[in-house]
């Protein structure tokens, strides 16, 4: 599924737009803890956190994510939003819960197989 | 390329929101002289982990990265505390981390794991009340 795709099919806001909205979204991770998710975050990976300090747009530029995508409406600080950008990092945002998100995601990769 | 390229910065302590500056730098560095993904991978979350506990634990420091034929050297020096225990430091979920570093995402207790975990070599030098020094190689 595509940034495009997954934005119109979970109906996402976006906090700061793709660089290639076409990228593919490989796999999930959910998680706050840098040192973690660091670990575990793989290239184009979907990053489910509520974490909002530049350090995630750190963690997200090391590992190659596809997106950003903050849950429960969290919103990301003023020196993220400007990392973020200088960074091309794409930032999503939701009022939905990590949980819901993921519910919602496995449904949808489950109707596109 | 047979002379080694050479990385140098300041790694400021009192900056959490600038944490990992040197650490990106380096990642787009090695992307854009063609290194491959897993080698910029480790070295990646090797250097981030260090460079962040410098920040935290030990009011900065200095990175030096050295870009060789058959290697990368990542070192990583500071005049902080010290770790009076290295074999606890080593464990997965051991922290000191403070309740405002934590809330910003830090203390889980991985970083130096990741660290080990991550390099083909890793070598700490500390001494409680001098600082630390830590030597990683990832083989290329
Ligand atoms: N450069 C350093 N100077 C002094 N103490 C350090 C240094 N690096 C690590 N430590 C000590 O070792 C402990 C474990 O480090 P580690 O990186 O594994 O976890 P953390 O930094 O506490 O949490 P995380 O890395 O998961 O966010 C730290 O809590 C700290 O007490
Ligand atoms: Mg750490």
């Amino acid at each position: 599924m595509t940034l495009t795709e997954l934005i119109d099919a979970l109906s996402l806001h976006v906090v700061c737009p793709p660089s290639s909205p076409e990228r593919e979204v490989r796999n999930v991770y959910v998680g706050d803890l840098l040192s973690r998710a660091m670990s575990r975050l793989q290239a184009d990976d979907l990053w489910i956190t509520i974490m909002t300090n530049t350090n995630v747009v750190a963690v997200a530029e090391l590992t190659d994510v596809a997106a950003v995508l903050l849950a429960e409406d969290v919103a990301l600080l003023p020196d993220a939003v400007h990392a973020a950008q200088d960074n091309g990092i794409a930032v999503l945002s939701s009022e939905k819960s990590a949980f819901e998100l993921c519910r919602d995601m496995a449904h949808i990769l489950k109707a596109n197989a | 390329m047979n002379e080694p390229i050479r990385f140098h910065f300041d790694v400021d302590g009192e900056n959490f929101s600038s944490a990992g500056e040197a650490s990106v730098t380096v990642k787009k560095r090695l992307r854009q002289l063609g290194y491959p993904p897993d080698v910029i991978r480790k070295v990646s979350v090797a250097m981030y982990e260090g460079e962040i506990n410098m920040v935290i634990h030990a009011h900065g420091g200095e990175a030096d990265i050295e870009v060789g034929k058959s290697e990368i050297v990542i070192i990583l020096r500071d005049k902080g505390p010290g770790i009076a225990n290295v074999d606890l430091a080593m464990q997965e979920g051991y922290s000191t981390a403070r309740d405002n570093i934590r809330a910003l995402g830090f203390g889980a207790g991985m970083g130096l794991p990741n660290m080990k975990k991550y390099t083909d070599s890793m070598h700490i030098d500390t001494e409680v009340g001098v600082g630390t020094t830590i030597t990683m190689k990832v083989l290329l």
